[in-house]
């Protein structure tokens, strides 16, 4: 007996979640392409936005006065990064920079929680999740809504980088640093920029997830969510971390519903990345990474 | 004069753990008539939470006892933290760092990790070891492990008494024939540790049961929810553990599945797990040993003697009387009581660790005497005895409304002669495993 | 770009191929003769074995890593495979000796990081390292799902056994630092052979430009897998030190990612490609935490409560690790190097 209605649950669950995962690996993708670096500090910042957010709401500020203040602080974050940590390390090797952003993890986690204290939050950002119930289907209703946040969010960015200066400057940097600077562009801006746009998506992703799981120390560990969908879909491309993500959100689900108990469950631990790696021997570059190219 | 190099190099490591291992001896030396409990706690990483709340009641309850009565028949409790970030390395090195401290009351480390990894170590100094509502489950049968308290609930009596529960919901045991129970419980080896009693209930009472299995640290659980809905559970036992909680509850109001259903176990049951899930945990239930609120009379002592003379070790005092901070008061009772009678014995002095034990293997405590401690209602009662170390801890069951918890059924007691057999017979094979002589009555001389 | 950020690493130094024995020699009397005379338990068992057992790790992942340019974020893994596999050799087979367990227990970890470096064929970069993490969280999994492997301990702990040779039995924290300092210096010692051979150069070669490394004749496939091999042999090793001399009692959660990332900081703060390079590594991430957190409790101790201090720890330690690979990202060895350097022309320009 074969239950179609249950499978057709499993896999939109499992689509919404790996929105989810997008929406964090977006974050690294945008400092991959235009850096070169895995930046593991994610999520801390992603944990950072979430406590001060919820920290300034809990002190009694005003919802947006709440969030144009984190916005404010990631911005500062994500400059004060680039100055004095990634201008001093121009031209290390990859590995130093991942290094760099371990430590630099330590420190915004150690000053997230000596800010804010290391008590859990509960975060409502008025979404309530009473599930929708289409012919016996439940979809849930937040992770709805937080599709359509990463959407508009995605659709934001591709504006952004198909029609301002900086966007154009950040797809130059992205295609080729020395011709970049070549022609005279100043990378530590667009740098800066990046960082900036990556600590939107962490408060977003942060606020996201925060509603979740709420607000806890656990938080920074969903970037190891994260990790699978951007091999799947390739490190340096944004449209690889969205196609990544719903594929690793729903392999995951369906894996651990239908292949977990052959083995006693609890296999989504590894078996995105199993997928992942399966996918990678045929395509070592993920779906949509750039081509690594040999030269001699 | 690469010679000197490497002569340099050595100078300047032999320097560096000269410093390490001097540091100690900084640290005055404590004067007689003192005991000291060393802390090995948590206060900072994903843990803190919890960590904060333990070790602040701990230290609230021997701050009362100081300040209040100036130390256990004169003797002052004395106490040093070591920050383990619930690592079981560092808190190894912690107990290496603290052991030689004078006056070594009892380890308290509220983590199975470390807990595990000192058995040997506090078997061979002869120092006791609290695991306080956890722990390993056969530690229990103090005639392998005469150092070693898992007191007032081990994870075996918690199983049982989780189903005793469901149980009085549904109106009696024979009740539960047909009813399908759903475990979800945490990937680690905690998590798989009750799989067997859980099996053996199931066949002993007649419901149904699947276990399902949430990888750490379970921050997604749609595929498993999705599996109880499926499966058309009547109760969900929650076994979890840190963020896996409230994603347990989120996820849970997601699916459809009705929270008053869901059952928690004893590191399901905090403040900390429910208020991240919102709305969704209200009308959860959690099995506890130790009541929460403040209105117990000796929880309002200690607002009024120690948090009164700014000694309170919690910074945010709305958590006082959560159920982490009454978890610590009533560990505080349990080790200062400990000590009281060992004290009746050997004297009013500073005791060793082997007499503490003594101390903890009688340490009874009837409700009356859980009165006269101003504890009445907060737990039931304790009965160690040298063989029992878990001393038959009642459980009570808590429901969250949105704001506190609330006490929803009466003390149960768990199946413990039934639980008994089987932790003999994983006390006994550790025993053989490694030449432990098994003690035969409480005068037996103790030690390997 | 992704050529220019992948070809640069250190330059190699074969300083410990050609070892000033005397120097090495100092430090074997140091740690034989001297610190298990005066040493205090808490020095040997708490900061010693965990010491070696992490700088041996260190080794490991060097030899993968510095030398053979392949980055992985799975070495707790190959730990946990090699204590669990001594772990159950010792059980199961009674009549092996220890030190056989111990090597045929590095040789299993081997096995599983050959079929785990399968994908290094394939993939480079951070490619291969996340894919690695495979390896990290299906050892964890498999450890805590199949009771076997922990001897159907319903806690999943494993108890290690008493540590003897022979007749020889090193139970005491002096006993066990002994122990880990004889594996540690003999391993080290092997390791640096190896290095100095041909198989060694086919590693930097392959590190240095796969492609030009297959045109003069190195075999791509083997050698990579080799350094695996290698690798996970070393790190398995470690993992019986670390289990059975150190802790004595593991479970599959202590070897999780951090744990990973922490060897990974040992040799890229100590220097990549060189042996020195992970004891200093290790003596750096081991002993300075522990400095730290004792200065802070002595000096602040009665003005904070120690949570802020360990948090205000975590960002110091942070921040000095940035700002050691601002200052030197060829690690602590190459600072040493030039310090050394510095202060020798000081002196021949004085006489």
């Amino acid at each position: 007996m074969f239950d179609t209605q249950f499978l057709i649950e499993v896999l939109v669950g499992g689509l919404l979640s790996g929105v989810m995962y997008s929406l964090v690996a977006i974050g690294f993708v945008l400092i991959y392409k235009t850096s070169g670096v895995l930046n593991f500090a994610q999520g801390a910042m992603l944990l950072f936005a979430a406590l001060t957010f919820v920290s300034l709401v809990e002190r009694g500020t005003p919802f947006a006065l709440a969030l144009l203040a984190t916005l404010a602080i990631m911005v500062a974050l994500g400059i004060t990064i680039e100055r004095a940590v990634l201008r001093p390390l121009i031209n290390q090797p990859p590995i130093t920079l991942f290094m760099a952003t371990l430590g630099l993890s330590y420190v915004i986690e150690g000053a997230a929680q000596l800010l804010w204290g290391t008590q859990v939050h509960g975060l409502e950002i008025g979404v309530s999740d009473i599930p929708f119930d289409i012919a016996g289907v439940f979809i849930s209703r937040f992770d709805l809504f937080a599709a359509a946040v990463a959407g508009s969010l995605v659709a934001l960015f591709t504006l952004f980088f198909r029609y301002t200066r900086t966007g154009l400057a950040f797809r130059a940097v992205a295609d080729d640093q020395f011709a970049a600077l070549a022609v005279g562009l100043r990378l530590p801006r667009v740098w800066a920029a990046v960082w900036t746009a990556a600590g939107i998506v962490a408060l977003v992703a942060g606020l996201l997830w925060g509603a979740r799981l709420g607000v806890q120390f656990s938080l920074s560990l969903v970037v190891l969510k994260a990790l699978p969908v951007l091999v799947l879909g390739g490190f340096d491309s944004i449209t690889g971390a969205i196609v990544g993500g719903l594929l690793i959100g729903a392999i995951e689900k369906l894996a651990e519903v239908y292949v977990g108990p052959f083995f006693g469950g609890g296999i989504e631990a590894w078996a995105a990345y199993v997928v992942a790696l399966a996918l990678l021997l045929v395509r070592p570059s993920g779906l949509f990474g750039q081509k690594l190219v040999e030269r001699v | 004069m690469t010679t000197f190099r490497h002569a340099k190099l050595a100078l300047g490591a032999a320097l560096a753990l000269g410093l390490v291992t001097s540091l100690p001896t900084f640290i005055p030396q404590a004067k007689a008539d003192e005991q000291f409990f060393p802390l090995q706690s948590y206060r900072v990483g994903p843990y803190a939470a919890g960590g904060t709340g333990f070790f602040g009641g701990f230290i609230d309850y021997l701050n009362l006892i100081n300040i209040r009565d100036g130390g256990v028949n004169g003797v002052k409790l004395t106490w040093d933290e070591g920050e383990t970030q619930y690592e079981v390395e560092r808190g190894v090195e912690v107990y290496e760092r603290l052991k030689s401290r004078p006056g070594v009351a009892a380890w308290n480390p509220l983590s199975v990790g470390i807990a595990y990894a000192m058995i040997d170590r506090i078997s061979k100094d002869k120092v006791p070891l609290i695991t306080i509502n956890h722990g390993r489950t056969d530690s229990t049968d103090g005639r392998v492990f005469p150092y070693v308290f898992p007191l007032l609930l081990n994870p075996y009596s918690e199983t049982s008494g989780i189903v005793n529960y469901i149980a009085t919901r549904e109106g009696g045991a024979e009740k539960l024939k047909g009813k399908k129970i759903v475990v979800l419980y945490h990937g680690s080896p905690y998590g798989k540790e009750t799989i067997p009693i859980y099996k053996l209930l199931s066949d002993k009472y007649g419901f149904e049961l699947e276990q399902i299995e949430v990888p750490h640290p379970g921050n997604e659980q749609q595929s498993q929810w999705l599996s109880i809905r499926r499966a058309k559970a009547d109760y969900v036992v929650l076994r979890g553990w840190g963020v896996m909680n409230p994603v347990a509850l989120k996820t849970a109001q997601k699916t459809g599945f009705p929270v008053d259903h869901i059952i928690g176990n004893v590191w399901s049951n905090s403040e900390e797990d429910v208020i991240p899930a919102g709305d969704a945990a209200k009308g959860y239930v959690a099995i506890t040993t130790q009541a929460s609120g403040a209105e117990y009379p000796v929880l309002q002592e200690v607002i009024k003697t120690v948090y009164g003379a700014g000694k309170g070790n919690l910074d945010d005092k709305k958590r006082i009387g959560s159920v982490y901070h009454n978890l610590g008061i009533v560990n505080g009772i349990l080790n200062v009581e400990a000590v009281r009678i060992a004290q009746e014995k050997f004297g009013k002095r500073t005791l060793t660790g082997d007499e503490v034990r003594w101390g903890f293997e009688h340490l009874q405590l009837d409700p009356a005497r859980v009165e006269a401690l101003g504890a009445k209602g907060l737990f039931h009662s304790i009965n160690v005895t040298w063989d029992n170390h878990e001393g038959n801890g009642r459980v009570t069951f808590q429901q969250w409304d949105g704001a506190k918890w609330k006490v929803v059924s009466d003390w149960i007691s768990p199946d413990w002669a039934a639980l008994r057999p089987i932790i003999e017979k994983s006390s006994t094979a550790y025993a053989q495993e490694r030449g432990i002589k098994i003690r035969t009555s409480g005068d037996d001389p103790v030690g390997q | 770009m992704t050529t220019i950020t992948e070809t640069t690493v250190a330059p190699t130094r074969l300083s410990w191929l050609t070892p000033n024995l005397l120097g090495v020699a100092l430090l074997l009397l140091l740690g034989y003769g001297l610190v298990p005379w005066i040493g205090s338990d808490y020095l040997m068992d708490a900061v010693l074995t965990p010491f070696l057992a992490l700088a041996l790790a260190a080794i490991g992942l060097n030899v993968l890593t510095g030398y053979a340019g392949q980055v992985s974020l799975g070495s707790a893994a190959f730990l946990a495979v090699g204590a669990y596999a001594a772990y159950n050799l010792n059980l199961r087979l009674p009549s092996l000796p220890l030190l056989a367990d111990i090597v045929l227990a590095g040789a299993i970890a081997a096995a599983v990081g050959i079929v785990f470096g399968l994908p290094s064929l394939r993939l480079r970069g951070f490619y291969l390292a996340v894919s690695t993490l495979a390896a990290q969280f299906f050892v964890q999994w498999a450890l805590t799902k199949f009771g076997w492997f922990s001897n159907d301990n319903a806690s999943g702990v494993i108890d290690a056994p008493v540590i003897r040779i022979g007749s020889l039995s090193f139970t005491s924290a002096t006993g066990r630092y002994v122990f880990s300092l004889s594996i540690v210096a003999v391993a080290t010692a092997l390791t640096a052979r190896l290095l100095a051979s041909q198989i060694g150069r086919n590693f930097i070669a392959v590190r240095d430009h796969e492609v030009a490394a297959k045109v003069i004749g190195v075999p791509l496939l083997r050698t990579k897998l080799l350094a695996f091999g290698i690798s996970s042999f070393l790190i398995g090793v470690a993992g019986v030190l670390w289990a059975f001399a150190y802790l004595r009692t593991v479970e599959p959660a202590g070897f999780n990612l951090d744990r990973s990332f922490q060897i990974l900081f040992i040799i890229i703060i100590g220097g990549l490609a060189s042996l020195r390079g992970a004891f200093i590594g290790a003596a750096f991430i081991v002993v300075f935490p522990l400095l730290l957190s004792r200065l802070g409790a002595a000096l602040l101790g009665s003005v904070f409560d120690s949570g802020v201090l360990e948090m205000s720890q975590r960002i110091v330690i942070g921040a000095l690790i940035i700002a050691f690979l601002i200052a030197e990202p060829r690690g602590l060895v190459a600072l040493i190097d030039r310090a050394v350097a510095a202060a020798r022309r000081l002196r021949s320009s004085q006489s």
